[in-house]
């Protein structure tokens, strides 16, 4: 579960950007090149489009660096700009209406999840196997963006739903209901398809 | 007061959050003390939730953090030319 708190060490890193230490701007931003990077790729589904967002939102991260608000995290701020990035090469791509026609989501009914009788664990070593990786991400990839949006920020960038509600200028409530359907249509997708995957499957029958 | 599966369901997204009002979470975890359905539910939401969340899924193209580093020192000389000096 993460907080609102900001890291008291970012927050130095910044004064002294601020003051005048711009190349402390590099260090401030590694942690947080992958998950930027992999929200964009998410989004649009593209690599080429996803390094000019995320090289976009750095750079205006940067450059805007003195409007930042400590009572907000770093990472969610530089999250909220990734978003914004990737929203608007979607819009520029003209893929935004058609992909937002879902966009009534209040309505829809209740998401019924896959179901087991028993869930045999599958650790995250599993994500060295790129078959793993290409059925994970075409699960994500399918999600409508306004799903996928929500998942990203809370269960990819970490963001708390009150932060994820406000990135997204929507309500808590709202938030929480965006989440659970986001959360169910990767379970119902997902968890067909991984049950089969047995993590200690050995290679030899005999051994 | 019991409550059956699909009332679980709805409450598995909140139940992972750990935001469920206490009474609700007591009447949601004693339901999945004995419905072995609605825990391999949670359970692989949960796992799901962990593989899916994890930035490796998504590989980092060749060169990309040289790319990005080597831009935004252009950006940082541009502003601040007398950095350079």
């Amino acid at each position: 579960m993460t907080t609102a708190t900001p890291n008291p060490e970012e927050l130095t890193r910044i004064q002294a950007i601020l003051a005048g230490h711009h190349d402390q701007f590099h260090d401030l931003i590694r942690p947080y090149e992958r998950t930027v990077f992999a929200m964009a790729l998410a989004m649009l589904k593209n690599e080429a489009d996803a390094e000019e967002a995320t090289q976009e939102a750095f750079l205006k991260a940067y450059r805007g660096l003195a409007a930042f608000r400590a009572e907000s995290r770093f990472g969610t701020w530089l999250a909220s700009i990734a978003l914004n990035e990737a929203r608007s090469i979607l819009r520029r791509r003209n893929q935004f209406p058609t992909d937002s026609i879902d966009s009534s989501d209040d309505e829809q009914p209740g998401i019924s999840p896959a179901l087991l009788r028993d869930w045999r664990e599958i650790p995250s070593e599993s994500l060295e196997r790129a078959e793993v990786r290409s059925i994970l991400r075409a699960a994500i990839d399918n999600l409508p963006v306004l799903y996928r949006e929500i998942f990203l920020l809370r269960d990819l960038e970490e963001l708390s739903v009150n932060e994820c509600a406000s990135t997204l200028n929507i309500t808590v409530s709202a938030a929480k209901v965006r989440l659970h359907r986001a959360r169910m249509l990767l379970q119902k997708e997902l968890a067909p398809q991984l049950k089969h995957l047995n993590p200690k499957r050995r290679w030899f029958p005999w051994s | 007061m019991v409550i059956d599966c699909k009332h679980v369901w709805d409450a598995i997204s909140s139940y992972i959050d750990d935001s469920l009002a206490p009474e609700t979470r007591e009447l949601v975890q004693k339901h999945l003390d004995h419905c072995n359905i609605c825990s391999a539910v949670l359970d692989s939401t949960r796992n799901i939730l962990i593989l899916t969340g994890d930035d490796r899924v998504f590989e980092l193209p060749t060169g990309f953090s040289e790319r990005l580093h080597a831009r935004l020192d252009e950006q940082i000389r541009a502003l601040r030319p007398s950095q350079d000096a």
